[in-house]
Order: C-alpha cells, then structure tokens, then sequence
C-alpha cells in the first residue's frame, strides 16, 4: 500500500513537472487553431471546434511571412555555414595548441549579452552601408555561431586521443592531413551538435534583427514581433505565426533530443 | 607545416612525448585558428574596444563624439533610471536564478530515476529552453490578458480573483520571473542531471544498511556530491539572468512605465531610442565587467566540477 502511494506521488511529481511546457504549447496549437470569436470569447474555448486552418492561410498570405522565412533561412544558414567553416579548425587549432586564453576569450564572448555588441556593429554598417542588408545580418550572427561552435569543438577535439595523429604524422602526414583525416572523422558529434545549437540560437536570436534588420531582409522572430506592434492584435494568426516560428526548432529539439542533452552538457549553454 | 619542419633534430625520445608536451609544436596549430580569430577580432573584440571609447565620448547618432572622459559613469550613477533599473535587475536576478535553481534540482531528481516514457517526458520538459523566446512570450502575453487571457480563468476556476499580471507595477516583474522560470528550469535540470549521472553508487548502499531515509541521503550525500553541478547552474543562471531581454522587451518593453526596466533594457532604449551611443556605451562596459567577472567564476565553478568542456 505504501509503496503504492510513493509511486502515485512519483508520477504525480513527473505530471506538475511536465505539465507547464505541455499547457503553454497546447494553448499555443489551440489559440492557432481557432476562429478570432473563439479566442476573444470568456470563458476561454480550450479545444477548437471546429478547427481552422484559416490563421495559417492568413499568416502567409497577408504578411510577407514566406519572405521573412526565406531570410531567416538565408541568415541562419550562412551564419552555421561560416560558423562551422571557420570555428572547427579553430576549435582544433585551440585544444592542440593548449591556447588556453584564447579559449577564455572565447569564453567571455559567448557570455557577453548579445544587445552590447550591437551600438559599435551598427554604427559599422551604417559606415558601410550594410545596415537594413542580409549580409550585415549574417556577419552579425556570426558573434553567436562562432564562439559556441569553437566552444563545443574544443571539447571535442581534447578527447581525441593524441596518439593516432601522431601515428598518422610518423607516417608522414601533415598537420593538416592529421586533422582532416585522422582527428575530424572522429570528433564529427562535435560538429553535428555545434551545428544543431548555433542552428537554434540563431534562429532564436531577436534583438540583431529588430536593430539592424530592414523592413526586407528582417528574420522571423523581429516580423513577427513587428506584426504584434503595427496592426491589430488578432491572436489567431499571431499564435499561428509564432509557432511557425519556433516549429522548426522544436523538431530539431525531438529529432536530435540526445546530442542536444550532451552538447548543452558539453558547455554548450544557451546565447542571448 | 610539415613533419619534417617541425620535429626537432634530435628525437631520443618517444615520440609521443615530444607531440605532446614539447611548445615548439603549438605554433602550426595557429594557422587552424587564424580564419577564427579574425573574424572575432572583426565582429567581437573591435566592439568591445570601440565600446570602451566611446563610453569616453559624448556622443550622439548624428552628431560627432566629444571626449569627456569618465563623465558618462558619473552621469549613469546620478541617473534615477539607471539606479531603478540597477534595483529590478537585481530583484529580477535573485528570483530568477533561485527558483529555477530549485525547481530544477528537484526535477533532475525525478528525471534521474528510471520511469515509463521518460525520454519522451524529458525531451517535452526541455522544449520550452528551446523554443524561441520572441514565440513564447507572445503566447505568454496573450495568456496574461486581464479580460480574456487563460490565466485569470485557470484562477477563477480555483477561487482566485483576476489579476493584472504584467499590467500591474507591482506584479510585472514576478510575472516575467515566472516566464523566466518556466524558460530556462529545464537548463538547470540538464547541468544537475548530468551530475547525478556520475554519482557512485556506494555511499548509498552503506547508507541503507544503516538505515538512513531518502532525506537523509539526499541531504548528506546527493547535495554535496552535486554541489559542484549545482554552482555551476547558478552561476550560468545568474549570467543568462542578467541577460534577458528578449522576453521581457516583448511583453512588456519595460514597463508599465518604467517598473520592469531592467539594465539590459535601459541600455536598449539609451541606445536605439534615445541616441545616447556614448551613454549607453558606459552602461555596456559596467555589464561587461560584471559579466567577466561571472564567467571566472564560472571557469572556477566548472574546474570544481570537473565539468570537462
């Protein structure tokens, strides 16, 4: 009998832990799922009835979301894309090299709040010209993607053991041979789960965007903040729009769960 | 960079051991950092430099700087707003780096025991550290709604009369913690668990045969071998405390008036509002000392830990 109750008192735990996440996204799927009668009416309607695809239609077709995707696909994309290019080697150059204190800036940059980098860069494209372009976004977004992809790669890269280059170079490898063909294949989780995580907190990132973003070329997260300020609030499509946006992040989160877990317990951390 | 370049003359010894300990092999590992390390002297150290200046400067968009010295930190500690928005960072910080601490202690300990399904229960647990944040807050702020949003009816249901959430100076900022908590539990969950995974298994063996409780072993076993894990959660929480801003700016841009201004957001509107780039330059350097000194800490944190990253 009392090992019955330590066991309903176990679940009932695992519930109240598990039941905030699930409430706030159900009623995210909901609120998206109804008509703007529904979603004003009080007491709230919880389950939609009938259910609507209306609000995605909407989100498309009035609001340019097709191109602000298109942006934050561009953005993200090239900033993983040179992040990974640029931050790998890196990473390797630093564990090998015991460049501890190049380490620690790395450190410090991933800590530093992402809003302090934005006055001088801004400034710096305004001299340019980029200001309002991708390119001055995707530079931008390089300050996230490049510390935590060189961060979680030196992680990687000092637990490949140091023998098998060395075995390689005796046989007359280069150093860069040794890299490409001995330390690489075997630190790729590395790369998989930096590459997963500068993914997610890039597309997550909001603030370069609201600063630096055009009315083109902003990413998703500032035109939908942007939809919430300049016209009626219609939570409908609101909610719609916002799920859009993080749905791609969510699935990585299901899909690559376990790299996820060991990347974040690697050092990964989040970005802001 | 060849071996033969690079390999001392003589070699009496192992070669291992020369790889691996000698310093004249560092040098060819530069050359793999080099692409790296420009970008960040463009994109992260030149902004922390040019920042440093112009906090010096008086200096507005439009205008030309004008050099007056440490007169910008004189200025932001007689500024009323500033000193304000010091007070809810810290209100903010202190809540929102305890409870979190807690809760996801508690959760790593349930996470940490075998149950049905708990992969997919703890990959739903960590969604909402993953979802991102502007989405989140959205949905968020229509739930605070005090006419129509789902929380004053949830509240109604058990007796509770509406609130006014983050329309209310009083309640906004705990309102944002709870955001923040139900946000970022989960990181906290993630650090403590991957302590608990590398707990040994016989200090509570022994403790059963003498007859200790779970209590007891929780308090004078698990705690203190995790301790370490769990110091590293707040020091990562403190960080990303100070940080927050997305959320915040979204559902409430500060305010109602100033009563959830915090320093990340008076120095968003000292910046992008106001124009005052040599202003709000100062006030990115005070953070930035603060944010140095967090992150030794939590060098030192994670050296404890043994936390291998």
């Amino acid at each position: 009998m009392k090992r019955l109750a330590t066991k309903l008192g176990f679940y009932a735990s695992v519930f109240v832990l598990v039941s905030p996440a699930v409430l706030v996204f159900l009623w995210m799927i909901s609120l998206s799922l109804k008509n703007e009668l529904d979603n004003t009416a009080f007491p709230p309607v919880f389950i939609p009835d009938p259910p609507t695809l209306k609000n995605y239609v909407d989100v498309f077709a009035q609001n340019n979301f097709g191109l602000y995707l298109w942006n934050s696909i561009l953005v993200t994309g090239g900033a993983v894309l040179v992040g990974l290019l640029v931050g790998v080697p890196a990473g390797y150059g630093i564990a090998r090299g015991k460049a501890t204190k190049f380490a620690i800036l790395i450190l410090i940059a991933r800590m530093t709040p992402a809003l302090s980098y934005l006055i001088p860069l801004f400034l710096l494209f305004q001299i340019t010209g980029l200001v309002g372009t991708i390119t001055a976004l995707v530079i931008t977004h390089l300050v996230i993607t490049i510390p935590i992809i060189v961060w979680i790669m030196i992680g990687y890269f000092e637990n490949v053991p140091m023998e098998l280059e060395d075995a390689a170079r005796i046989d007359g490898a280069t150093t860069w041979q040794a890299f490409r063909h001995v330390a690489l294949p075997l630190a790729l989780p590395g790369v998989t789960i930096g590459g997963i995580l500068a993914f997610i907190f890039s597309w997550n990132n909001f603030i370069f965007s609201v600063v630096l973003g055009g009315k083109n070329s902003r990413t998703l997260p500032s035109a939908v903040y942007n939809s919430l300020t300049f016209e009626q609030i219609s939570w409908g499509p609101l909610a719609a729009a916002a799920l859009l946006v993080t749905l791609p992040v969510l699935l990585v989160t299901v899909l690559a769960q376990r790299q996820i877990v060991a990347g974040l317990s690697a050092g990964g951390l989040k970005d802001g | 960079m060849t071996i033969s370049t690079s390999m001392p003359a003589a070699v009496p010894r192992p070669p291992s051991v020369a790889f691996q300990h000698s310093a004249d092999f560092t040098p060819r590992y530069w050359l793999f950092s080099l692409p790296a390390v420009l970008i960040i002297a463009g994109v992260i150290v030149f902004p922390w430099l040019f920042t440093l200046y112009m906090s010096t400067q008086d200096w507005k968009i439009g205008g030309g700087p004008e050099f007056v010295g440490l007169q910008n930190f004189a200025e932001l500690f007689r500024d009323a707003r500033f000193i304000e928005s010091m007070g809810h960072t810290a209100y903010f910080t202190i809540l929102a780096v305890v409870l979190p601490i807690v809760f996801g202690t508690a959760a790593a300990l349930v996470f940490h025991r075998e149950f049905p399904l708990r992969g997919l229960l703890r990959t739903v647990f960590v969604m909402p550290m993953m979802a991102t944040p502007v989405a989140v807050a959205l949905v968020w702020t229509m739930m605070f709604h005090p006419q129509l949003g789902v929380l004053n009816y949830l509240l109604s249901t058990v007796g509770i009369g509406p609130q006014n959430w983050v329309y209310d100076p009083g309640t906004v900022i705990p309102t944002l913690i709870l955001v923040e908590v139900w946000h970022w539990t989960p990181l906290v969950m993630l650090i403590v668990l991957g302590g608990l995974a590398g707990l040994p298994k016989e200090p509570y063996e022994s403790a059963l045969i003498d007859g200790a409780n779970n209590w007891h072993m929780f308090r004078h076993i698990t705690l203190p071998l995790v301790w370490p894990f769990i110091m590293v959660a707040i020091v990562i929480r403190t960080i990303d405390a100070l940080k927050a801003f997305d959320t915040i700016f979204v559902i409430t841009q500060g305010g109602p008036g100033t009563a959830s201004e915090t320093l990340n957001i008076f120095l968003y509107l000292q910046a992008f509002q106001f124009y005052k780039i040599g202003y709000a330059s100062a006030v990115v350097v005070i953070f930035f000392v603060m944010i140095i000194m967090l992150s030794l800490l939590l060098l030192y944190a994670r050296q404890k830990s043994k936390w291998n990253a």
